[in-house]
């Protein structure tokens, strides 16, 4: 990181004056002691049930931003204090972002392990399962398999369009593309369902046509604008020395591309394309209608339903049996399988990123 | 990634033998776990000595409401016969319907009967000059479910029921729940009463209920989406379930298998409170007249909701198997008529009931519908 | 993008490679057309019974399809916007926190713990809607109505189960912010460290440093991570259907039972029942929704034009 903070460790009468190095923290704490007697003034004398904890953090926290900005600016000076706050807001906002994180995955493994633990879970269907049991050895293979296809469609599609935005493209084609990109990132991913739907029993004169490709198709629909876009931008902030020094050097062209800009920008790539499995991965509404589901294992993409785990989820929330802990016990699980999932693609996605981009300065 | 292809092969090669354990024991895994599903693979292990001779494949439709009722009847009827493979996709009734009369499923699950001008019309599945009919195989009471702090027991009669679902009526303490429960201490609460935002037989029962039973206050003709604008809606049996459970003061109404810990209302019918009860439901249908002026082999039920007698429950939804009288493929018509049999039967009721909650139909409604599919070819 | 070599009239040697690469790259950009296009002929044909079909296909009192959409269309915006309002400040404060703030070791490890956030699929986020948030937030929302009922936007009655649309734009925000998050990370990692270090050596304060090496060098891609995340939040189907208590009405209110729905849970809660007609209809308001995101990517797309110079391609 290239914060090299200006500070002097000798402090003379050129320099403003500098809180001690743990101010902050002292005054968080102090903040959170000030607020917390406050209620615990109004706790003792009755007037709460309880002990306002969230109140505590939360006038805390707001206390902490003004104490500490206003310290700052008498000591240091205004432009220090702003950086200070600054820092306090932006710490902040990520312990507020990681509030809802924590509660979803640990709502998730608390409910989910139970099932998850099961070792039927990862060998079993749900074929001829009722109540209790089974597994979703069918739903993971079936989104492995759609959300793999899916993938193998878009990223060269939307990798090659990428590099035709930033290198090739230009004029009407081109502000085409990039507009029209935009607005598909906008397709509701249940009309991405009905199309792939339409389409698919338009072609087979099949009105009941339910198969994992027209999963596929669909899910391409969603996930390659978001590879474009992604993709695009990261292909941009290549700088442009880089690509004048290799055309110096009678590199041809598409050799610079994929040599230079694709090696530079290929975090950046991997992590788009990342997110854009784990954007469509999840996804229930399209797979609900041309997917289908089925309680049975299907291997073949183009024939018969292919159960998914988002649809598993779903299915097992939405029609539960009399038993109903077992269905919603099944249901987390299934939604805890698809984020170790996705934390696995991430995980190796990564390391590639890592083994195969240039050492940069950072 | 398609910049592989160019990168220096032995570079690939050292990197993997670095970074690549991880993804190789992540694909080891997936083999691994691609590998047939276990409780699939000894689909031979069920050597009965009266081994089935049946083999084939059901493609159904409709009713969500039937959802974990065929789930059951289909475990038990692939397990009795291993080589036949039955789907049922709990799209909707109207769904339902419509991918069967264009002959997209083999029959159609539905919370209302075909109406004239469905029957009038051509079935794609069915021979030529052949048509649909109607049997009812799954009943289930309908569950007035409520969450009030304080309170375990709830009386309440239609008018009130209406009130409370039209907002007429907005707190507990409201002198007309008061009046029909004397003993149950009311909280000033504010009622948030919850029902389904997406369209449901469920709704339609209970609308129909209400519209007959308290037509003063419930002046909408009964349909598929609810058709007040109060209250809150939910997605959904299951969200429904869950808005009553985690909200305060709510009431809803939901398939009654699902009501759960919730507290459950008893409807006043002639002049007492009946809970309801698998008996009082089945009663209720077997109590009520077929539609007029259809085909004699077309169960189609008109629900006597004005019952005044004690041991009936008027809250409920029938919910039917519509197949064809005689199918363009007699083998796959063969097939159905020895699912659905089973579906309607002594053993298929007993089966609904436990896994999802049903009520059993009575045995003499059971004869009827046998008695139909004796004639389907 | 222009080069150095182009513009002075030299023409560097076309090799067969070439050709090959840049038909690929302008074929995958055309498909990409054609499958868009197919997607909106697609939606208009199947639309067009919706537009003269009478007042009677419609559920509720609608007199034809402009007036039934209008509601949904807004909540669509609304609930978005919302969405936005939360997730957008706080995704760029995540993304700085985890470039610029957070020791190096440590921001690996955080970014890829908000990437996970964006693999949870949306059913779950339902689930967590109804289940975890809803009830938590009730409440506040009953003390926000008490104290603050005289605000319109906070007028009651709150609703019992908090199931609201502020609720659904809570859902929203952290569905959309490890998009945003992620991309802004990327490219807030990608300004030039010469543009950085030198602002430091002029004695800039860290967050001097930012807005004026940082933030400039990533607008057009904070707006592009916006859109991508405001396309997600207008098309989510799963959550806002479970968690929203919808209402067919234009509805400004945060907190009350009745909230106006999204076109895109609209579909999916009367997709299933819906026959003849009704498709059409439906289909139709996803056709809206397409000519919504047309709309706000133009918006998008003028802001962005206008602040083209600190991109580094050009």
């Amino acid at each position: 990181m290239s914060t090299v903070t200006i500070s002097s460790p000798v402090t003379n009468s050129l320099t403003a004056g500098k809180l001690p190095k743990n101010a902050p923290l002292m005054v968080l704490a102090a903040s959170w002691l000030v607020v917390g007697a406050f209620f615990t003034v109004i706790f003792l004398s009755g007037a709460s049930e309880s002990f306002n904890w969230a109140g505590t953090l939360f006038f805390g926290t707001v206390l902490y931003c003004i104490a500490l900005y206003l310290f700052s600016y008498f000591v240091e000076g205004i432009r220090r204090a702003k950086d200070r706050l600054v820092t306090a807001l932006v710490a902040i906002a990520f312990v507020v972002a990681m509030i809802p994180l924590i509660s979803l995955v640990g709502t998730t493994i608390v409910n989910g392990l139970p099932a998850f633990l099961t070792p039927t879970f990862f060998t079993e269907s749900q074929r001829n399962v009722v109540g209790a049991g089974g597994g979703a050895l069918h739903a993971i293979i079936g989104t492995l398999f759609v959300t793999g296809l899916a993938t193998l469609i878009s990223v060269p599609i939307g990798l090659l369009t990428a590099i035709y935005l930033t290198e090739y493209g230009r004029g009407r084609l081109a502000r085409g593309i990039t507009f029209f990109v935009d607005v598909m990132t906008g397709i509701p991913s249940i009309v991405a369902g009905l199309f792939a739907y339409a389409l698919f029993s338009l072609l087979f004169n099949d009105p009941g046509i339910r198969f994992g490709f027209g999963g596929s198709v669909a899910l391409s629909v969603l996930m390659i604008p978001v590879v474009v876009r992604s993709s695009e931008e990261m292909l941009k902030l290549v700088p442009n020395e880089l690509r004048e020094a290799a055309y110096a050097l009678g590199v041809p062209k598409w050799l610079t591309i994929v040599k230079v800009v694709l090696p530079t920008s290929l975090a950046g790539i991997v992590t788009g394309v990342m997110i854009s499995i784990s954007r469509v991965i999840g996804e229930t509404a399209p797979l609900l209608i041309v997917a289908g589901f089925t309680s049975s294992m299907n291997y073949d993409l183009f024939s018969e339903r292919m159960m998914t785990l988002p649809v598993f989820v779903y299915n097992q929330y939405a029609s539960q049996g009399a038993d109903s802990q077992a269905y919603i016990d099944r249901a987390w699980a299934g939604a805890l399988t698809l984020i170790v999932i996705v934390m696995l693609l991430n995980l190796v996605a990564r390391l590639v990123a890592r083994t195969f981009s240039p050492k940069l300065g950072r | 990634m398609i910049a592989f292809p160019v990168f220096d092969l032995k570079r690939i090669l050292v990197n993997l033998k670095r970074y690549g354990r991880p993804a190789v024991i992540a694909i080891a895994a997936a083999i691994v776990l691609s590998s047939c599903a276990s409780n699939e693979a000894g689909s031979t292990a069920t050597d009965d000595a009266a081994a089935s001779t049946l083999s084939g494949t059901i493609n159904a439709a409709g009713a969500s409401s039937q959802g974990s009722a065929q789930e059951a009847w289909i475990s038990a009827f692939q397990t009795a016969n291993p080589d036949v493979t039955i789907n049922y996709d709990p799209s909707g009734s109207g769904a339902g319907r419509e991918t069967f009369i264009a002959g997209g499923t083999d029959f159609a699950g539905s919370d209302s009967y075909l109406n004239d001008e469905e029957l009038a019309g051509t079935f794609a599945a069915c021979a030529p000059d052949s048509t649909a009919v109607d049997l009812p195989v799954y009943i289930s009471p309908i569950a007035v479910i409520f969450n009030v702090e304080g309170v375990t027991d709830l009386n309440l009669d239609a008018d009130t029921l209406a009130k409370i679902f039209t907002g007429a009526i907005t707190t507990w303490n409201d002198p007309a729940i008061v009046a029909l429960n004397a003993d149950a201490d009311l909280p000033a609460t504010a009622i948030t009463a919850v029902h389904r935002s997406d369209d449901s037989g469920t709704t339609k029962n209970f609308a129909d209920y209400l519209f007959q039973a308290a037509p003063d206050v419930w002046t909408e003709k009964p349909a598929d989406p609810f058709p007040y604008q109060t209250g809150e809606g939910a997605q959904g049996t299951s969200g429904v379930v869950d808005a009553v459970t985690n909200g305060t003061g709510t009431i809803g109404y939901a398939d009654a298998s699902r009501a759960g810990d919730l507290g459950v209302a008893k409807i006043q019918v002639g002049d007492e409170f009946v809970e309801y009860t698998a008996e009082a439901a089945a009663a209720v249908v077997d109590g009520s007249p077929l539609v007029e002026g259809r085909a004699d082999n077309d169960l189609a039920i008109k629900l006597d909701r004005l019952t005044t007698d004690a041991s009936h429950y008027p809250l409920v939804l029938v919910s039917y198997a519509l197949v064809c009288t005689e199918y363009a493929d007699a083998e796959q018509g063969a097939l159905v008529k020895e699912y659905v049999s089973y579906m309607a039967s002594e053993d298929g009721q007993v089966e609904a009931a436990a896994s999802a909650g049903a009520a059993p139909l009575s045995t003499d409604l059971q004869a009827k519908v046998a008695a139909v599919l004796e004639t389907i070819k | 993008m222009t080069t150095a070599v182009d513009r002075i009239a030299i023409k560097a040697k076309e090799r067969p490679g070439d050709r090959i690469f840049s038909t690929a790259t302008v074929v995958a950009g055309s498909l990409i057309l054609a499958v868009l296009a197919a997607v909106a002929l697609f939606l208009f044909v199947q639309s067009i019974p919706a537009f003269v079909a009478p007042a009677d296909a419609f559920k509720g009192d609608f007199s034809n399809f402009w007036s039934y959409v209008a509601p949904l269309a807004f909540g669509t915006a609304w609930s978005a916007f919302l969405a936005l309002l939360m997730a957008v400040p706080i995704a760029i404060a995540v993304a700085l926190f985890i470039s610029h703030y957070a020791p190096r070791k440590l921001a690996q490890g955080l970014g890829y713990l908000v990437d996970l956030l964006a693999a949870v699929p949306s059913v779950v986020f339902g689930l967590w809607g109804i289940g975890v948030l809803a009830p938590m937030v009730q409440p506040f929302y009953a003390s926000l109505v008490e104290w603050f009922g005289w605000f319109p936007l906070f007028a009651g009655p709150v609703s019992g189960t908090g199931r609201t649309i502020l609720t659904v734009a809570i859902v929203l925000a952290v569905m959309v912010l490890p998009i945003i998050t992620a991309i802004c990370r990327e490219i807030f990692l990608q300004t030039p460290v010469l543009y950085e270090e030198a602002s430091l050596a002029l004695g800039a304060t860290r967050w001097e440093m930012i807005t004026m090496a940082v933030l400039p060098f990533g607008r057009a891609g904070i707006i592009s991570a916006s859109m991508l995340g405001l396309g997600r939040a207008l098309g989510e189907t799963m959550a806002v259907a479970m968690v929203l208590s919808p209402n067919p009405e234009v509805i400004f209110q945060l907190l009350t039972s009745q909230n106006s729905n999204t076109i895109a849970a609209n579909i999916a809660l009367n997709f299933p029942e819906a026959h003849g007609v009704g498709v059409n209809i439906l289909l139709a308001t996803g056709l809206v929704l397409f000519v919504i995101t047309l709309i706000v990517n133009m918006i998008a797309r003028v802001i962005i034009n206008r602040r083209k110079a600190f991109s580094g391609a050009n």
